[in-house]
């Protein structure tokens, strides 16, 4: 009795929208008041680093109009790719709400890996990549089953790792201290020279929206099929319209110079490819759910212990690829890679682009955003001959902000109901 | 359906901590279509037979039949496999994802290319078998109130079709409103057939749903009520004396308001 009446009225309306308690917007118009609606509440999603990116830019074009020629953006693009997917590691780490202090020394010990292995003992360039990846995932492993079996905090393990990697780098970089890549050779191309041909970038700019409306539309016919609101098919074409545009216009100005770096596409196909691993596979949602509720997701029978450790060798295997990245770009294996400010632009890109330190939530495109902000103000500032001294403190700022930004945000959830 | 062979049958159970014997030589059943509740004061045992159920913790000694079968339960994946749910009185919840997330976690479909619709439809079917009041599926379940979280956590113990469901404390930390509809989605599972154990120490909503109240007392049997037993009796059960702190009160409460009464 009770199921039949169910039926009849779901037959009626769509299953998910028989509850008259709630709006649904599924118009344009409806679509821009959830919009704001989600701002107030304290969902910010990318808007305070879109702000802060125009912000940014704005100002540094006004002192410098260089800075946004497409010659200078390009060169930003091939600087991004190195830290870039090194923050794409910390996405994972910060998702479990852990975090990894030494990506830049293990991307120091990739980076020095190729140096010895390819350049003095003669071995296959593959084989050095890959050896370098996976001593990456050596050391991932270990920092997981430290955190597993002996409850040792992350931060203290990496802080560790830090120190040792960095001993690891020296030791192997030998007396010498730096090896030097050969010019010419693929490798030292693909970080300096190498960029897509105009025609396929422009090909490139449009798979997206294929993607998009591909998706969208077999979406939307299964919830037809399954009687749920299918959503808008005006709303998809709208949305895949807008990207497309954007992005052909974004490849026409990169054109104008020497165009989008491989490199740079190698960075975004790894994006993509951890987007959909975040949002659209068990592991995915497995690591939200760990980094939301560790007790909640082990009682649902959630692996947690296996969790972690993908975790984490995932962010040390991507760091080592951003040292041979970073050996291919600077056409040697020296003992300043991965030194500096690697490790902190690396985090702080992470957070910037709206991962959260507290675990549970974040995107992969947050590390490509927060790496774009953290670039630029370091493009910015040496087009402007300030010193290193400059750049550090204000990127400190900016990762301060972004500190902030995400605590309050947080709170704001909180008081709203949401999580 | 025949009520003449219980799916659960608890046959002298025992459980050992060291010196202390938690449970010794406890019997329980539970039939389809019934809600038993398990009453006791703390330290009862309630709390240690939920979890040799939910197989967390293993019985020292005793035996376990499931639908007439004898099953040892030794890991919670077991006793869910084996179709006792259980629902923990924290509901672990995580609470950054949606409701459908939830519902599905650990038993997601198509684990390599996530079949976001189905999971959808099925849960909204769940959702509503349980007449349950839940807005939307995705919205996250840290915007939900303590009613539609229980609701959440019961729809999912019933994603695996569970023979049995086992509650823990389901209402203590609800409101009037909510209690009540914890209390009338209790019924609805009953109503679909299947056998339900409630741990509560609210004698109210016991005595509003439970076919059968089981008493505990320190790890014992201490009697079997139904809902028509009198406080009294159920009270004096739980405590192990019809004289104790809590009648005497009830005594003098009655003594007071017969002779207010009176005047």
């Amino acid at each position: 009795m009770l199921t039949k009446s169910n039926n009849e009225s779901s037959q009626a309306s769509p299953l998910d929208r028989s509850d008259s308690r709630v709006n649904h917007s599924d118009d344009f118009k409806g679509m821009i008041a959830n919009f704001f609606g989600r701002i107030k509440s304290g969902d910010l999603g990318s808007l305070p680093v879109i702000i802060g990116l125009i912000v940014i830019w704005t100002v540094f074009s006004i002192m410098n109009p260089v800075f946004l020629s497409s010659r200078n953006l390009v060169n930003l693009l091939f600087d991004s790719s190195i830290v870039g997917v090194i923050a794409l590691g910390i996405v994972c780490v910060l998702m479990l709400g852990e975090i990894d202090l030494s990506v830049g020394s293990m991307s120091g010990v990739g980076s020095a890996i190729i140096g010895v292995l390819w350049v003095n003992m003669g071995a296959p360039l593959p084989i050095a990549i890959i050896t370098a990846i996976i001593s990456g995932a050596i050391v991932g492993a270990l920092y997981g089953s430290l955190r597993n079996r002996l409850g040792m905090p992350s931060f203290v393990s990496t802080l560790s790792g830090l120190l040792a990697l960095l001993g690891l780098q020296l030791y192997m970089l030998g007396r010498t201290g730096s090896i030097n890549l050969p010019y010419g050779s693929s490798m030292v191309n693909f970080g300096q020279l190498m960029v897509v041909p105009a025609w396929l970038s422009y090909c490139i700019a449009i798979i997206p929206a294929v993607v998009i409306i591909f998706n969208g539309l077999r979406s939307i016919s299964k919830r037809q099929r399954m009687n749920l609101s299918p959503g808008s098919k005006k709303l998809l074409f709208i949305k895949a319209t807008l990207i497309t545009i954007t992005l052909l216009g974004i490849m026409y100005y990169l054109n104008l110079g020497r165009g989008l770096p491989w490199m740079f596409t190698l960075f975004i196909c790894l994006v993509v490819l951890m987007d959909y691993a975040l949002t659209r596979t068990q592991w995915g949602r497995f690591m939200k759910a760990v980094g939301g509720n560790a007790e909640a997701a082990r009682r649902a029978g959630v692996n947690v212990k296996k969790i972690t450790i993908s975790a984490f060798v995932v962010c040390s295997s991507l760091a080592a690829l951003g040292g041979v990245m970073a050996a291919s770009r600077l056409a040697s294996a020296s003992q300043q890679a991965g030194t500096g400010d690697v490790n902190l632009n690396a985090i702080a890109a992470a957070v910037i682009g709206g991962t959260s330190l507290f675990g549970g939530r974040g995107s992969a495109y947050s590390a490509l955003l927060g790496i774009i902000v953290i670039q630029s103000i370091s493009n910015g500032l040496t087009l402007l001959n300030l010193s290193s001294s400059f750049r550090f403190m204000i990127t400190g700022a900016v990762l301060a902000i972004a500190v902030i930004i995400d605590s309050l945000a947080r709170q704001s959830r909180a008081s709203h109901g949401q999580a | 359906m025949s009520n003449h062979n219980p799916i659960l049958n608890i046959k002298s159970v025992s459980k050992d901590f060291g010196a202390v014997s938690a449970l010794s030589n406890v019997d329980l059943q539970v039939h389809a279509g019934e809600v038993v509740a398990l009453v006791g004061d703390n330290g009862a045992g309630k709390s240690t037979l939920v979890k040799i159920l939910a197989g967390v913790h293993q019985a020292s000694s005793g035996a376990i039949e499931f639908q007439g079968k004898s099953e040892s339960l030794a890991t919670p994946r077991a006793a869910l496999k084996l179709g006792i749910a259980t629902v923990f009185q924290d509901l672990a919840l995580c609470e950054n994802l949606d409701v459908v997330s939830n519902i599905f976690l650990g038993q997601e479909l198509k684990p390599f290319q996530l079949d976001e619709v189905s999971m959808e439809v099925k849960a909204w079917t769940l959702l509503n078998e349980l007449s349950a009041r839940i807005p939307n599926v995705r919205s996250v379940v840290a915007s939900l109130s303590g009613g539609q979280r229980q609701t959440v956590a019961i729809a999912r113990s019933l994603l695996l079709d569970p023979k049995i469901i086992i509650l823990d404390e389901p209402t203590a930390a609800l409101g009037v409103a909510q209690t009540a509809e914890v209390l009338n989605l209790i019924e609805r599972v009953r109503d679909r057939g299947l056998g339900i154990i409630m741990v509560s120490h609210n004698m109210e909503d016991v005595r509003a749903v439970a076919d059968r109240i089981v008493v505990l007392r320190l790890g014992k049997n201490n009697g079997i009520f139904t809902s028509k037993s009198s406080n009294q009796e159920l009270v004096g059960a739980i405590t192990g004396a019809s004289e104790n702190v809590v009648t005497k009160r009830e005594k003098r409460l009655k003594n007071q308001s017969n002779s207010t009464r009176e005047k």
